[in-house]
């Protein structure tokens, strides 16, 4: 009896991954190897400058604008032109955060910390484009309110 | 030497015995427009994009950065060669260029910038002339083909629209102070700024000295 059931399950999961490696959303879609598939359209970077809600408060603010072409390397860091403390008087675009200026250890530096120099291993540009895959994401305040409403109905 | 000039002196004050005035005035007339010509044409030749990249110094560094910018490739199509913007088009203005230039005949022959390394060098030395170039001249160059007058600031993105109606038409700055690396990369900002010829960047070049001294002690470890 415990043999069989091993058996069943094992089939089972077998079939589910089987199942499941046919619909894996990939960006070939479904095109042979040996065929190269049609490339989508380049989409539109989102250029509003309207800031956008942010998913959840510790989420890196998204680039409202187009970034193409800013230099960030040793040499310079173009976005720093128009966000760093010093700059935002002229340019009026909201300066870097608070916490680029702190070390490792929690201790502010003069200007901005290594660590975070590299403005967009956080910060990313939208573009308008549907999403490849569905997302079940839900925002907390939305999370908190069933919770609200479930705990009303239970008690 | 007296004795030769004073005979040439005298052979050219005297007139002609041999040759008819018409033949010398024709003469001079044409030997006029094929020199004239000829150096309107060297010059121009030395005015093209081709000529500029006939060197590796300009090919293989700042050519090649070009070729990623807008300058060179866009949606419409139309775009600037390296004497669009490093070359004055008035007439005496570029001249006067010219004649600087043969200071850069004198880097090539001695080579100034001939490998990688010494370029890199040299970068920031050699953009800052250009940077003091366009502040001095209002950034004509730019100006030659992006004027005021004709700038739709509602067909800009909201900042653009902002930063030109406040800075630019006022005339508070001019092109090259905020548009620093629109064509090439930048050289080292940090110490653009330690020699006064930056304004507005200066966290922008502080942050990246903390990075020079964090990457510096993690190299020694």
């Amino acid at each position: 009896m415990t043999r069989n059931i091993w058996i069943t399950a094992a089939v089972i999961s077998f079939a589910g991954a089987a199942f499941a490696q046919e619909h894996v959303a990939t960006l070939r879609s479904g095109t042979p190897l040996a065929d190269n598939a049609e490339p989508p359209a380049i989409a539109k970077v989102v250029n509003s400058d309207l800031r956008q809600v942010r998913n959840y408060p510790e989420q890196p603010p998204l680039i409202p604008h187009k970034i193409d072409g800013y230099q960030i390397d040793l040499n310079a860091n173009q976005c720093m032109q128009c966000h760093s403390r010093t700059a935002v008087e002229v340019s009026q675009a909201p300066m870097i955060s608070i916490t680029h200026f702190m070390s490792r250890d929690n201790q502010f530096l003069a200007s901005v910390t290594p660590r975070r120099y590299f403005c967009n291993q956080c910060h990313v540009v939208q573009v308008e484009a549907r999403a490849l895959v569905e997302n079940g994401f839900v925002d907390i305040d939305s999370v908190l309110e069933y919770v609200k409403q479930n705990q009303g109905s239970s008690d | 030497m007296l004795g030769f000039l004073r005979k040439l002196w005298g052979t050219i004050r005297r007139p002609s015995v041999h040759y008819s005035l018409g033949g010398l005035t024709m003469g001079g007339f044409l030997m006029g427009i094929i020199f004239w010509g000829g150096f309107n044409t060297a010059l121009e030749l030395t005015n093209t994009e081709t000529f500029c990249t006939g060197c590796h110094e300009m090919r293989d560094n700042v050519f090649a950065e070009l070729k990623t910018t807008i300058h060179y490739s866009n949606r419409s199509g139309v775009r600037a060669t390296c004497p669009d913007c490093h070359v004055p088009h008035e007439w005496t203005p570029k001249i006067a260029r010219k004649m600087q230039a043969s200071k850069e005949v004198w880097g090539k022959i001695f080579g100034t910038i001939n490998t990688r390394e010494k370029f890199v060098e040299k970068r920031l030395e050699l953009a800052q002339h250009e940077w003091a170039r366009l502040k001095a001249n209002d950034s004509l160059e730019c100006r030659n083909c992006h004027s005021a007058e004709s700038m739709d600031i509602t067909r800009q993105s909201p900042r653009a629209a902002d930063f030109h109606e406040r800075l630019l038409f006022t005339g508070e700055k001019t092109c090259i102070d905020c548009h620093k690396g629109i064509a090439h990369e930048l050289p080292n900002m940090k110490e653009a700024m330690l020699e006064g010829s930056l304004v507005l960047s200066s966290a922008q070049a502080a942050a990246s000295d903390d990075l020079h001294d964090y990457l510096n002690r993690h190299a020694q470890h």
